[in-house]
C-alpha cells in the first residue's frame, strides 16, 4: 500500500474528527479522496503538522488526529519529546512513513534507512506508541480512538504518489471554516 | 526592578487574555519564564525550537485560545519560513515577546550579529515591531496585544539589555 490507499483506508474512521493535514502530497490526496470542514489543510511550514495538531488538542476537550510523515517527522524531531511531556488524551499522531520525501520526488529519508521513528518516539518518551503495517492502520487508529489515550501510530508503508492537483483553497477560508467546526463542536 | 517588570508584563498578558504561552529559554526573559510557568491562568509549554513554538501557538488558537511566544531575537533566523506560510498566510495573531540580544549592555560579542539582522528581517516581512528600550516602554504592551487580535499578525516586541537593566 502507498500512502494514497492508506488514506483511503482511514478516511471512514477520520471523516468525523478534528484533523491537521500534512503539507503538500498528503494533504493534497486527502483533500481529493474526502474534503471535510473539520480537516486543517497545511499549505506550507513543513514538519508542523504534529506541533500545530497538539497545540489544538490542548487548547480544547475534541479528539484531534494529526497526519505527518516520516520525512515532516525528521525536519521538526523536537517535537516528540514536547509531545511526550504534554500528555493530552485527545491526541492521536499517525506517522506514515514511507520511507521517503513523497511530496519531492520520492527521495529517501533515514527513516527508511537505519533510524526507527517507532524507537525514537519511544526514547523521546511517548508512552502508547504504535508500529503497524499499511494495511492495519485503519484498525489502530479506531483502537486509539476508543482507548482515549495519546498515542503514536507508525505506519509503514510503500513509497509512491498519485497524481494531484494543488489545493486552491484560500489560506484564511481553511482556517475560518475549520475554526468554525472546532467552535461548533466545542459549543 | 526587573522582577516588578516581569510581573508587570505577565500581568498585562493574563489581563489581555493570553492564556496559552510557548517559551525558548533566554537569560534577560528568565523572570518572566518563570512567572509564566506558576500562573494558572496560562498553559506554559517549552518548545524545543521557535518553528515548532510557533506550530504550537497556531494550533492553540484555533482551538479557541490566546497564544504568545517567547523567545530570543536569534531565533528570527530560523522562524522565517513559519512566520510567512504559517502565521501570516493564515492570517494568526501571535504577540512575539523577544529578548533583544546584541544590543549595548551585551557582553557576548556574538550576539550582536544577528541583532544588526533583527530590525532589517521584521521590516522586510512587514510585521509591526516595537522596541522596549526604557522602563516607561512597558506602559505600551497592553495595547500592544489588543493591536495584534485586531490585526490578526505576528507582532514583536524586541525588549533589550538597557530595558532590563536593574537601576
Amino acid at each position: 500500500m502507498i500512502r494514497n490507499e492508506v488514506l483511503q483506508s482511514i478516511v471512514p474512521v477520520i471523516k468525523d474528527e478534528l484533523v491537521i493535514c500534512n503539507i503538500g502530497s498528503p494533504s493534497q490526496e486527502l483533500f481529493q479522496l474526502d474534503d471535510q470542514p473539520s480537516t486543517f489543510y497545511m499549505l506550507g511550514t513543513m514538519g508542523l503538522s504534529s506541533s500545530i495538531g497538539l497545540g489544538l488538542a490542548l487548547a480544547q476537550p475534541q479528539k484531534v488526529i494529526a497526519i505527518d510523515g516520516d520525512g515532516s517527522v525528521l525536519t521538526n524531531l523536537g517535537t516528540l519529546p514536547t509531545i511526550a511531556n504534554n500528555v493530552t488524551d485527545n491526541f492521536i499522531l499517525v506517522i506514515i512513513d514511507n520511507g521517503s520525501y513523497g511530496s519531492t520526488g520520492d527521495q529517501p529519508t533515514y527513516a527508511g534507512m537505519k533510524t526507527s521513528l517507532t524507537a525514537v518516539a519511544k526514547a523521546c518518551g511517548c508512552e502508547n506508541v504504535v508500529e503497524c503495517r499499511a494495511e492495519e492502520t485503519a484498525d489502530e487508529l479506531k483502537k486509539a480512538l476508543a482507548a482515549n489515550q495519546m498515542t503514536v501510530i507508525v505506519c509503514k508503508c510503500e513509497s509512491g504518489n498519485v497524481k494531484v492537483p494543488v489545493i486552491s483553497m484560500n489560506p484564511i477560508v481553511i482556517r475560518e471554516r475549520f475554526m468554525a467546526e472546532v467552535a461548533n463542536r466545542n459549543a | 526592578m526587573a522582577n516588578s517588570i516581569s510581573e508587570r508584563i505577565v500581568d498585562d498578558m493574563v489581563n489581555a487574555g493570553i492564556d496559552f504561552v510557548t517559551t525558548v529559554p533566554c537569560k534577560q526573559l528568565a523572570g518572566v519564564i518563570d512567572l509564566v510557568e506558576k500562573n494558572k491562568k496560562i498553559y506554559h509549554i517549552p518548545s524545543n525550537k521557535e518553528d515548532e513554538g510557533m506550530g504550537l501557538c497556531a494550533g492553540a488558537y484555533m482551538g479557541g485560545k490566546k497564544p504568545c511566544i517567547i523567545m530570543q531575537n536569534t531565533a528570527l533566523g530560523v522562524t522565517v519560513n513559519t512566520l510567512a506560510a504559517l502565521i501570516q498566510y493564515y492570517q494568526i495573531p501571535l504577540p512575539m515577546l523577544i529578548s533583544y540580544r546584541g544590543e549595548v549592555g551585551e557582553p557576548v560579542a556574538c550576539q550582536v550579529e544577528m541583532a544588526l539582522h533583527t530590525k532589517p528581517i521584521l521590516q522586510q516581512m512587514n510585521i509591526p515591531t516595537f522596541h522596549f528600550h526604557k522602563k516607561d516602554d512597558v506602559e505600551e504592551l497592553s495595547d500592544i496585544l489588543a493591536y495584534t487580535q485586531m490585526c490578526k499578525k505576528p507582532t514583536a516586541i524586541l525588549t533589550d539589555a538597557a530595558f532590563w537593566r536593574v537601576s
